[in-house]
């Protein structure tokens, strides 16, 4: 894993306080969000509280605003430590991110916070180039990035477009249960 | 050589799939196609094996398996007829369909894709605490206008209170 020297970084944000995870067929999960000021106080507390929920929330990677009930277009993502990750941008929250290039495109078994019992298999971008807005400072990124990093973005996007993993499953056999080892 | 459609039902346990398919071995049949599935705890197969031993023979050496009441086991004879007839014209698809769980939801949306003389060839459905979800694999015939058919695939998911989509199926050529 190697850490990327992206030449920006999450400027320092209040401190966060844990939401609850919405689980599907919330409602919310399902609207597409709104292009948010990344300055406006609500928008960078909810940048806080994202990343606070993320880190008490085991296995979790990325976590959009859909899934703690708001429809905007803001999600964060840390991937740090996961074994699948090899390049890192450490812990951070985009708002209004895109999609700018996507290659590579591997077929991977995906499974989400708001839909707990299932995962599926999608095809996702391995190489990624995407920009977003920082929160607090509104700075423009662009983000570069591989592997699951990669899959982690695109999985958060589609979040902030009102869309599930479950839009995305490669077909009828690429739904299943998941598999709890206890 | 017949072909037969071997459907095995019933409680699962350790061993249905090796039983029934070391009794076909011995027979001399040649699985040409098969599919299993566990739905909590109901086991569920059917396979297409060809032999020369016949329905009634096949049967019999697949008695063991229903002895104890537990399994279920039908054995018929498939026309190859019927398996050409079976493989559909036109452009495949895959219809994805989730929200709060309610009766009616596959009847309704499979009759979208039936109205639009479109077939079902795979489909999983789970539920999932309140959340139903739907996957299929649907193919559509070429003379379709694939927009009117999402269009009223939306407007029935709408009345369900459900998202749907429908995309064409991706095939990696390598």
């Amino acid at each position: 894993m190697s850490e990327a020297s992206a030449g920006w970084r999450l400027p320092a944000l209040p401190p966060g306080a844990v939401r609850d995870v919405v689980r599907a067929p919330g409602r919310v999960l399902a609207e597409p969000g709104t292009d948010v000021d990344p300055a406006d106080p609500e928008v960078v507390q909810l940048a806080a509280d994202l990343l606070a929920t993320q880190a008490v929330s085991p296995g979790c990677v990325g976590l959009a605003a859909q899934q703690v009930g708001v429809a905007w277009r803001v999600f964060s993502v840390d991937v740090s430590g996961h074994p699948k990750t090899r390049t890192c941008h450490g812990a951070f929250v985009l708002c209004n991110a895109v999609v700018l290039e996507g290659s590579r495109w591997e077929r991977g078994r995906e499974g989400c916070l708001s839909v707990p019992d299932l995962t599926g298999d999608v095809k996702r971008a391995r190489r990624l180039v995407v920009r977003g807005l920082l929160p607090v400072t509104g700075e423009v990124v662009t983000v570069t990035t591989d592997a699951f990093e990669a899959v982690a973005l695109q999985h958060e996007i589609d979040h902030t477009d009102g869309a599930l993993f479950l839009d995305r499953v490669a077909g009828a056999h690429a739904l299943h249960p998941r598999q709890n080892y206890r | 050589m017949s072909l037969l459609a071997v459907t095995v039902l019933g409680h699962d346990r350790p061993g249905i799939v090796a039983d029934t398919t070391a009794a076909l071995a011995e027979l001399g049949g040649n699985l040409e196609d098969s599919t299993m599935t566990l739905l909590r705890g109901h086991f569920a197969m059917l396979l297409l094996v060809r032999t020369g031993a016949g329905a009634p023979a096949v049967r019999d050496a697949l008695a063991g398996l229903s002895a104890d009441g537990r399994l279920t086991v039908d054995v018929r004879d498939v026309p190859d007829l019927e398996l050409h007839a079976a493989r559909a014209a036109g452009r495949p698809y895959v219809l994805s369909v989730h929200g709060a769980d309610r009766p009616g939801i596959v009847g309704a949306l499979t009759g979208v894709v039936a109205g639009a003389r479109g077939n079902v060839t795979d489909l999983t459905t789970r539920l999932s605490g309140d959340l139903y979800v739907l996957v299929a694999e649907v193919t559509l015939p070429a003379d379709v206008d694939v927009e009117l058919v999402q269009s009223a695939l939306r407007s029935t998911a709408d009345e369900l209170g459900v998202d749907v989509s429908l995309r064409p199926l991706e095939t990696d050529e390598l």
